[in-house]
């Protein structure tokens, strides 16, 4: 079982899991080749298993994943987080949670589809348990979740203000753009392998 | 010194959904063609990708990025049995329609359109957004891709039974749940690391 299956509750040797290997041998391989590259790479740099799991964490709880949100918050665990991070990062979630995708359209006959929605931020009391670093990746990655489309430079400036280098930017989005996928495969399998 | 964004300013910002070729600007630093590590460019698997400022700035995690490409192909290239390509193109087309990204979806409603011969139906998906009437077997994919693409996750087994009513096994399904969550992880990227402008091709 690869961690989609795992997420998904799809057993070896189940109908889906042949469809899996073999319909689509190599996408198997390489959504569980990302997930390894993200969250065990050879090398972590200054982007430590914590922040990763920890924002893995955040980008479950947001999707109302509870049974994914506790594979990551197990490793969260794992790497060393304090109460103190696992709790803010918990009150976090219950605050930040809502509906999506919203937000707005370059200006012109797009705009009438504009939908507008919360843009999060980080409580002040909580700050210090998360750090600058994952704070500021909260308060990004909030958006990656619920409303992409308002994405600017100035996100990504706020990034690297708080510390995150031009690389580690690129890992971070990779990090939640691919948990957006995996999430969604998980839950559309195992719809489906309930109905089969 | 700290790295800086890319100011991007003084080009057209394209204001609707199209099939015309688009060009992306990129906010953070691309690696230079010049620079790149043997690891970088075997990351791009295809090397003409080399001159595309998207996948040289992914390129500067390389483990991922060739993981990404590799599953994007055999999501939406591999001809062995599911569902016909111009169908993933579709879902895709509609995922980058509700998640606003203009970009991807004028690259894949391109591909929809080149695959299906139903030139005036992926027009329409643009136009009017993913309510648009395509027809019994596309409502059922759009709205399978739409379901998908909502957070929370609003995909069930009433789409499910939708696709089977038109047609789709299972081997189809599962390609239309890749195809959908794939522009999830697609779009994101597109979306938050540079915006598009109209080809000068």
């Amino acid at each position: 079982m690869d961690v989609i299956d795992t997420l998904a509750g799809i057993a070896p040797g189940a109908h889906l899991d042949s469809i899996r290997r073999s319909r689509r041998p190599v996408a198997r391989e390489h959504a569980q080749k990302s997930y390894d590259s993200l969250f065990t790479p050879a090398d972590f740099g200054d982007f430590g298993p914590l922040e990763r799991f920890a924002v893995a964490v955040f980008v479950a709880g947001l999707h109302g994943q509870d049974a994914i949100r506790t594979f990551y918050a197990e490793q969260l665990r794992s790497s060393a987080a304090t109460d103190a991070t696992r709790a803010a990062l918990d009150a976090e979630i219950a605050a930040a949670r809502t509906k999506g995708p919203y937000g707005a359209f370059p200006k012109g006959p797009l705009s009438r589809e504009d939908t507008t929605g919360p843009v999060h931020r980080v409580a002040d009391t909580r700050r210090e348990a998360l750090g600058p670093r994952l704070a500021a990746a909260l308060e990004h990655v909030h958006m990656l979740v619920f409303h992409p489309r308002d994405a600017d430079a100035r996100s990504l400036q706020s990034l690297l203000d708080a510390g995150w280098t031009t690389t580690e930017i690129v890992t971070l989005s990779q990090l939640v753009a691919f948990l957006s996928f995996q999430i969604r495969v998980a839950a559309g399998l195992k719809v489906l392998a309930a109905k089969s | 010194m700290p790295d800086k964004t890319i100011p991007q300013s003084g080009h057209v910002v394209p204001a609707v959904f199209t099939r015309d070729m688009l060009d992306w600007l990129p906010w953070l630093e691309p690696v230079a063609a010049g620079s790149m590590s043997e690891r970088q460019l075997a990351s791009l698997v295809d090397a003409a990708r080399v001159k595309s400022d998207y996948f040289r700035l992914l390129a500067r995690d390389p483990d991922v990025l060739e993981a990404r490409t590799r599953t994007d192909k055999d999501i939406f290239y591999n001809p062995d049995a599911g569902l016909p390509r111009a169908e993933r193109e579709l879902a895709a087309a509609s995922v980058s329609r509700l998640n606003g990204c203009i970009y991807c979806a004028s690259v894949h409603a391109r591909f929809a359109a080149t695959y299906s011969k139903r030139t005036a139906d992926v027009d329409k998906l643009l136009a009017e957004g993913t309510g648009a009437d395509l027809g019994e077997r596309w409502n059922a994919i759009v709205a399978a891709a739409v379901a998908l693409t909502e957070t929370p996750i609003s995909f069930g087994p009433q789409h499910v039974d939708a696709l089977r009513e038109v047609g789709l096994d299972d081997d189809a399904i599962v390609d239309v749940i890749n195809a959908a969550s794939f522009f999830n992880w697609a779009n994101r990227l597109m979306l938050s690391l540079g915006e598009p402008t109209p080809s000068v091709a």
